[in-house]
């Protein structure tokens, strides 16, 4: 599909802000200023911020993954989210109750992952099915990206059969990035590309270079655009490398020196650059000014979430029901 | 004219599909076929479009209905058993149970679970899971015993924002009648004494509960009078029904159908015993299923599960104390 210059503008200036952000939660983690973990989409934006970009919030619902904070981005999700539940900001969307990237508001059609591969992709279909059932689905679409490993799990498999088996208008993107954790891709399935599945489940499959944001757009744009039309779900997978550890827990050792320096290896984020530029989408310049935008307003979003007070165990309710029952039963 | 078990929990889903547009089924073979058991035989002509034949995939039966209720929906979910719950485990305690602690918003879903042994039906087709759900912070779950029960029981799920896991014993099905539908209007959250008495309790749920009433008559020829505490949902648990019944008759034995190792009855006798030790005379009994999976021939399955000698052992052992 063709791409117009404004998409590739607020995809590129997504990518970038996630880039920084993330840099700087990488920042956080090492001086020990955010516990648990630090999950990056280093390496994994382009194709992450033309899925979000493809996506209309407030029509479309979104489901993201570890590695989605562009897509985040892009779908329109505020930094100061990001930043609070890394930091454990009572006035974040989990409260200190979850953390990192397990946080979401579904209110706005962008429900929580939990860690658990493969189980966010039946819960966006159950969105759309309840679109359908409401009469309020009129074009919209749900998306949600899964990584080369929960393509081995059973809610993967359930979920998209699931979807297909109901005609749901759900786009998934698989980002291959070659591990899953340390698992490389030979150890984690036996066929020779992903999309090879998608014929499998009976919906339609595309294979892209996850590196190239010009080439994620057409193809996430082409899939976003047949599933709106009533295409039924539609599978996309991006060929890339993650350009970190699986958390910043991790050094990636086990990813070999011939990946990196392979064609997967590059930096989307340079690439996408490149094409701007190249196409007169974008000056250089312009480029700069943006990135110091993108700086500023993570420095915001850090000192903001940072002055605000964490989660009280003394006034934390402790109830997981919203249901009150007699206080003597237990 | 007589109301089973099964036909009350299909009134029920008639009723809600009926009065409720945010309803739909979801499950295994439920729409033209009626579900494994015929529980919903007819709705699917009755109500176009609002009961759905699903693929075996339990997982993401539960992924579905959780999407689902984020958008406003109250999706009812037939797990064909509740055995094959345990493929949707994971999206039953960690997406469901957790989804209102973790991002403020409820999901109100309902999952039925054909639950507890019937002759011949096997390891895999007779598991009792009340007390593995009721584990996890987040689900309610309830194990209606009678046909009003069942009936009222089920309506109220649905209006509950909280999951529910409705755990209905097969066993009850079309064993179990009643003249009609009507109840003594008690809520989830709240026992009920099936059966008053003075000598001892026994706090049980579900099938068990008919079993003990059937031990507890045998008793009475021999001047026992022993009283039964149906406790109708085990999470959240009637501590102050069931303490006030031992309060009276200073005995114990809670009584289930599950397997042995922890579960509801553990919990039953460890908060009585820390809310209540001074109540007891005697030291608090649990009598469950043994600790084999369920047999499947129809003789090791009965001495399998507790039966009203097995309970009337378990209660002459109490009351010797």
């Amino acid at each position: 599909m063709p791409v117009d210059g404004d998409f590739l503008r607020e995809a590129f200036r997504s990518m970038l802000r996630a880039r920084i952000l993330e840099n700087k939660l990488s920042s956080l983690y090492k001086a020990g200023k955010i516990v648990g973990g630090v999950y990056l989409g280093r390496g994994q934006e382009a194709i992450s911020a033309a899925l979000g970009a493809s996506l209309i919030q407030g029509k479309d619902c979104y489901a993201p993954l570890i590695r989605d904070q562009a897509g985040r981005t892009a779908f329109g999700e505020a930094m100061i989210d990001c930043t609070r539940t890394y930091l454990g900001s009572v006035e974040g969307p989990m409260r200190g109750r979850d953390g990192n990237i397990h946080r979401g508001r579904p209110e706005m059609g962008m429900p929580a992952m939990i860690s658990h591969l493969g189980a966010q992709v039946s819960v966006i279909a159950g969105m759309l099915f309840a679109k359908r059932l409401k009469g309020t689905l009129d074009g919209s679409v749900g998306a949600t990206s899964v990584g080369d490993g929960a393509t081995s799990t059973g809610a993967f498999h359930e979920g998209l059969n699931l979807a297909a088996v109901e005609k749901l208008p759900l786009v998934i993107v698989v980002a291959n990035n070659q591990f899953a954790y340390s698992t490389p891709n030979h150890r984690q399935f036996a066929c020779g590309d992903l999309v090879e599945r998608a014929s499998g489940y009976g919906v339609v499959g595309y294979s892209v270079d996850g590196t190239d944001l010009l080439a994620c757009a057409g193809v996430v744009g082409e899939a976003v655009k047949r599933a709106r039309e009533g295409g039924g779900p539609q599978m996309v997978v991006a060929h890339l490398l993650r350009l970190a550890g699986h958390g910043e827990h991790d050094d990636g050792s086990y990813v070999p020196s011939s990946a990196r320096t392979g064609h997967y290896g590059r930096d989307c984020i340079e690439v996408a650059m490149r094409q701007l530029v190249e196409a007169g989408y974008a000056t250089v310049d312009e480029i700069f000014s943006w990135q110091e935008e993108s700086a500023e307003e993570v420095q915001k979003a850090v000192a903001q979430a940072q002055q605000e007070p964490s989660p009280d165990p003394y006034r934390e309710d402790w109830t997981a029901l919203s249901t009150k029952f007699p206080a003597s039963t237990t | 004219m007589s109301v089973t078990y099964i036909d009350a929990i299909r009134e029920a889903q008639e009723k809600v599909l009926r009065e409720d547009g945010r309803v739909f089924l979801y499950g295994q073979d439920i729409a033209r076929f009626g579900g494994a058991f015929k529980a919903t035989k007819g709705l699917a002509e009755e109500f176009p479009g609002r009961v759905f034949d699903c693929p075996i995939s339990e997982d993401a039966m539960i992924g579905l209905a959780v999407g689902a209720a984020i958008e406003g929906m109250r999706p009812i979910i037939e797990m064909q058993f509740a055995d094959f719950s345990s493929i949707a485990f994971n999206q039953i305690v960690n997406q469901a149970a957790t989804h209102f602690y973790r991002t403020g918003m409820p999901v109100p879903i309902v999952v039925r679970l054909p639950s507890g042994g019937t002759p011949g039906s096997g390891p895999f087709h007779s598991q009792s899971m009340e007390g593995i759900y009721a584990q996890y912070p987040g689900l309610v779950v309830v194990t209606p015993a009678t046909v009003s029960d069942a009936y009222h029981m089920l309506i109220e799920s649905v209006k509950l924002d909280d999951p529910v896991l409705f755990f209905e014993h097969k066993f009850l099905y079309r064993w179990l009648k009643a003249k009609s539908i009507n109840g003594d209007g008690l809520p989830i959250g709240q026992a009920r004494i099936a059966r008053p008495g003075k000598h001892a309790t026994v706090v049980t749920y579900s099938a068990m509960v008919h079993e003990a009433v059937r031990a507890a008559d045998r008793l009475q020829a021999d001047g026992w009078e022993i009283e039964v505490v149906d406790l109708r949902s085990v999470k959240p648990l009637d501590l102050d029904t069931v303490l006030a019944s031992v309060a009276r008759t200073g005995r114990l034995l809670a009584l289930g159908e599950a397997f042995p190792w922890g579960g509801v009855t553990a919990e039953v006798v460890a908060k009585v015993t820390e809310e209540g030790f001074h109540l007891l005379d005697a030291p608090p009994q649990r009598l469950n299923a043994r600790d084999t999976p369920v047999p499947y021939h129809p003789k090791l399955w009965a001495a399998h599960r507790p039966t009203p000698e097995s309970i009337c052992e378990a209660l002459r052992k109490l009351l010797s104390f």
